[in-house]
């Protein structure tokens, strides 16, 4: 009944569920390792600090960042911690008005909640029809009160900001500085990097990008990378205690090091081939709302034919995504973003071979299938799996709760 | 096909408006609820509190997401729905009956930017 990365396939969109190496726990599990505590003398830990500075200066050649701080235990926190460094920066340079943080319409939740967080206001731009951000909304939002902007790159529909070069300048240019979220830096990692991109601060979600377990399968580690100007604010910012999650660290360091130099320069092409490659096989059944090469992930916007006639409601985003549990797949991200109302976001990540995405392009068709003929088979699923729809419903107006 | 009552006025973030008066009555349209899906959590805002046009006074939860509610008019609440605390259900039932603020109107004439039913239902598909 349990169900992982490791026993099947997770096109979990914008979670980048990538295997997690079995010789990575082994590791992490190794006595010398899982032993430490964080208060040991400094001069009995140094292997770890030598594991803490290897890593980070792979993550500083994969990003173009300067230093890299592991405090940040997880992606928000690691938001958090970069605004916080942002403004420590303004503050440093007596630019007490910057308030203001400018924030996509498409990104993550956790952006705009960061923000709020650090105490900084929000400020929204909006995309074009393209699903990029549109620089013309952009440009008169700029002024002397904007700390920043925050960007995914690729963005949540998986898709490259192409007009980043002129976003930085622009951003750079009113005084502000660009947060990276780090959040899809699968499809560029070994390709492209941020600091070349224009960006000053960054976080990366190691759980995500570097292959460690997440998702209930273990902690997270969102390490913050600067740019040269904020190194000094490094040492005034400090948001956890002791060293970060040492044993996600390590994991990672083990991962990149386990793909060397020339295989890292394969995570991302690879990624971005096989989010295509299903985006392209599915697109005649499922809408595309944006017919372009996309990177790791990509969203269609529900069935092209859903079944729907007199008497029958089609077959929804939600109907797809529990017909697939009767497939033995888990169910892609659905109803985000919420950019479009069926709304199927789909990350395959490097490590699925040809023959799982070619099983799961193959169930989807099907799927499509059986909503043309069938919908209301699909309204009831899943058939298969041990229990069929829970009412989140009644568990979200009456939910019972227990403390014991 | 969703439900688009004549008499009343809609925003484009798909409110509804009942003019009585100087109150708006306002509350969401049909297609919205059914946009949203369930509606599991009403937030708003309090009595008393004032609002301005195409600013957020409160959101809706749903099984499937989150929305901000936009004020049509600007004024003051002087009425909120206290009956959607516990049954927010109620939207989803009966969605031009579930009013969910009435606002004593500053400027009546911003009802002129607002959709007629005609227009609206241009919007809600």
């Amino acid at each position: 009944m349990n169900f992982g990365v490791d026993t099947g396939f997770y096109p979990l969109g914008s979670c980048t569920m990538k295997y997690n190496p079995k010789i990575n726990e082994e590791i992490a599990s190794h006595p010398a390792f899982a032993g430490l505590h964080p208060l040991q003398p400094e001069s009995t830990v140094k292997g770890a600090k030598e594991v803490e500075e290897g890593l980070g200066k792979a993550l500083c050649a994969i990003t173009g960042m300067k230093a890299f701080t592991f405090l940040p235990c997880a992606g928000a926190h690691g938001e958090l911690t970069g605004l916080m460094l942002i403004r420590e920066y303004h503050l440093a340079h007596g630019d007490t008005a910057r308030t203001k943080v400018i924030v996509p319409d498409s990104a993550h939740g956790t952006n705009p909640a960061s923000a709020n967080v650090c105490g900084l206001e929000i400020v929204e731009v909006k995309s074009g029809a393209n699903g990029l951000v549109d620089v013309e909304s952009l440009k008169p939002l700029l002024g002397p009160d904007i700390a920043a902007i925050m960007l995914t790159n690729p963005n949540t529909l998986g898709l490259f900001e192409r007009e980043i070069g002129e976003i930085a300048k622009l951003v750079h240019g009113c005084g502000g500085l660009l947060y990276y979220d780090g959040a899809n830096m699968n499809p560029l990692i070994g390709k492209v990097r941020p600091g070349d991109m224009g960006f000053d601060v960054l976080h990366l979600n190691l759980h995500k990008s570097f292959s460690t377990p997440h998702g209930g399968g273990g902690p997270g580690s969102g390490p913050v990378g600067v740019a040269e100007r904020l190194l000094p604010c490094l040492q005034n910012v400090h948001t956890s205690g002791f060293h970060g999650n040492f044993g996600v660290m390590l994991r990672a360091y083990a991962y990149i090091l386990m793909l060397g130099r020339e295989n890292v320069k394969m995570v991302g092409p690879l990624a971005t081939l096989a989010a295509n490659y299903i985006k392209e096989s599915l697109k005649d059944d499922y809408k595309l709302p944006i017919p372009s090469v996309c990177k790791h992930e990509f969203v269609f916007d529900g069935l092209i034919n859903d079944g729907a006639r007199d008497g029958v409601a089609g077959a929804t985003t939600l109907d797809v995504a529990k017909r697939l549990l009767d497939y033995g797949f888990h169910a892609p991200t659905i109803y985000f973003p919420l950019l479009f109302h069926q709304a199927l976001m789909i990350e395959p990540t490097e490590t699925e071979s040809l023959e799982t995405l070619d099983a799961f392009i193959d169930v989807m068709h099907r799927i499509a299938e059986e909503a043309a003929k069938d919908p209301e088979m699909l309204h009831s699923a899943p058939h298969n799996a041990p229990i069929g729809r829970p009412d989140e419903t009644t568990a979200a107006r009456q939910p019972v709760l227990k403390y014991e | 096909m969703s439900k688009i009552l004549d008499e009343l006025l809609y925003s484009d973030s798909h409110e509804w408006v009942k003019v009585d008066g100087n109150i708006a009555i306002i509350g969401v349209s049909d297609f919205a609820q059914a946009e949203m899906g369930d509606i599991t959590y009403v937030d708003v805002p309090a009595e008393g509190d004032e609002v301005s046009k195409g600013e957020e006074f409160g959101a809706l939860e749903s099984v499937k997401a989150s929305s901000e509610l936009y004020s049509p008019v600007s004024g003051v609440i002087t009425e909120v729905n206290a009956d959607l605390d516990a049954t927010p259900e109620l939207i989803n039932e009966d969605p031009y009956g579930a009013w969910i603020i009435k606002v004593e109107m500053s400027d009546k004439g911003e009802l002129d930017s607002l959709l007629n039913a005609a227009a609206y239902a241009e919007i809600a598909k």
